[in-house]
């Protein structure tokens, strides 16, 4: 069995690169979806720190509703953008 | 090129404080003393077998009455800030539909989704769950819906009837321990069952059942406030 | 290998992304990244607090058949840390959606989301 320890780096390294990537990157749909996945990943690692009620909440809320919300209201702007162009 | 500086210097700080306390965030070998009172404590005092939703319907119900407090707050502000004047858009004229394949699939996923909402959060004494998680996946629910066939008018005021209904429900049920037991929120107002069977615990499966609903019903519509918003001329 | 622990991996990894959330806030130029900043930033609180609550070798605050119910206090976790972040994630939800219709009505009215248009308040 891979030890504990090793699986907590490599969670927290994938969440610090996609951090980078939600931040840098010049799309927008690009960087939602980087956040979506921090929220993923830091979903695990609450699991791996003994915490299932919480990591069942940071998976419905951070990695659901919170991505669809962003999703909705980008649609909406590029719709008006498109409707006044 | 001065804003940059001062944005590095002000994270360079940031992270010395921050690394600068880490002795104080220790964790250790052995659990504090309020967390050995709540461990030892909890199951002949609450009855309820998840530790945390002992914490958070009994021994710290006053927050959660504040963060329903503010989660109201939130939906209704959102709520007033989107309303527009006419909800009468002409939905027929969208683009182009949706696929077959995620009407058909949304039909019978639909169900099993508030199904397992609704499990969560009447379980949330004896696994891991409660109301927060059952009312986050009945929003799931509620958004599948909405992207099946997104001219479906959700009706406000069942939203809304339900979200006060249960907060007030909740209000009361505190106010009843208040009353006939030791304080607000007590959950000793109903009998303690068997530890591990659902009706245990006391009044925190009702009490759960009122918040999950409250939730469900706060974030779902939040969710159709910002799908339904029209544009407003100025 | 010994001396770090998995609450230090946790920690560290809360601080990181804490300051790369702040780091969001601070430069970008789009209101949706800045958003995007507040949200990141939410996140790395709530694993910093989940970390601290983290004792060593023990397993999670749910009694069932896996913990002995007389000895639970030397089991399980601390289980005040994630009563509160479980309060927290939501209230962050709520956050995240006032901003969000915020940024939705900002731009109805200015037609653009770049930060540096809205100067109506400065002298």
């Amino acid at each position: 069995m891979i030890p504990l320890k090793i699986i907590a780096i490599l969670l927290g390294l994938a969440i610090l690169v996609m951090a980078f990537v939600a931040v840098e990157n010049k799309k927008l749909v690009v960087s939602i979806i980087a956040a979506g996945a921090v929220s993923l990943f830091a979903s695990v690692l609450y699991l791996v720190l003994a915490a299932p009620d919480v990591a069942m909440t940071e998976a419905a809320i951070g990695s659901g509703l919170s991505t669809i919300i962003f999703f909705y209201v980008l649609n909406k702007i590029k719709k008006e953008r498109k409707d006044h162009a | 090129m001065l804003k940059k500086v001062f944005v590095v210097a002000v994270l360079v700080v940031f992270a010395i404080l921050l690394f600068r306390s880490y002795g104080l965030m220790d964790a250790g070998t052995r659990l504090n003393p309020v967390a050995t009172r709540y461990a030892q404590d909890g199951p002949e005092e609450v009855g309820a077998a998840n530790l945390v939703t002992a914490v958070i319907v009994t021994y710290r119900g006053l927050d959660t009455l504040g963060e329903v407090t503010i989660l109201f707050l939130t939906a209704s502000i959102i709520g007033f800030f989107l309303a527009s004047g006419s909800h009468q858009e002409p939905r027929s004229a969208q683009g182009t539909g949706t696929s077959e394949i995620l009407q058909t699939a949304a039909r019978v996923i639909t169900p099993i989704i508030f199904l397992i909402g609704i499990y969560v959060f009447i379980n949330g004494h004896l696994t891991p769950g409660g109301g927060f998680q059952g009312g986050a996946i009945v929003a799931s629910g509620l958004v599948l819906m909405l992207l099946a066939n997104p001219g479906r008018k959700v009706s406000h005021t069942l939203i809304s009837a339900v979200e006060s209904i249960s907060g007030i429900s909740f209000v009361i049920l505190g106010i009843l321990g208040l009353i006939l037991a030791s304080g607000f929120l007590d959950n000793s107002i109903l009998g303690p069952g068997r530890f591990g069977t659902l009706f245990s615990a006391g009044a925190i499966p009702v009490i759960y059942i009122f918040v999950g609903l409250k939730v469900g019903a706060e974030l779902s519509g939040i969710v159709s406030n910002l799908q339904q918003t029209t544009k407003e001329d100025t | 290998m010994e001396q770090i622990d998995l609450s230090h991996i946790a920690i560290t990894a809360g601080i990181l992304l804490l300051l790369t959330g702040l780091w969001a806030i601070l430069t970008q130029k789009n209101i949706i990244k800045m958003i995007i900043g507040f949200s990141l930033f939410d996140t790395g609180i709530h694993i910093i607090m989940v970390g601290v609550g983290y004792v060593r070798g023990k397993t999670a605050p749910i009694l069932d058949e896996a913990v002995n119910l007389q000895q639970a206090a030397r089991e399980v976790v601390d289980p005040l840390p994630q009563a509160m972040v479980l309060t927290a994630i939501v209230i962050g939800l709520g956050i995240t959606a006032l901003m969000l219709a915020y940024a939705l009505r900002l731009y109805q009215k200015k037609k653009t989301l770049d930060v540096k248009n809205f100067n109506d308040l400065k002298w």
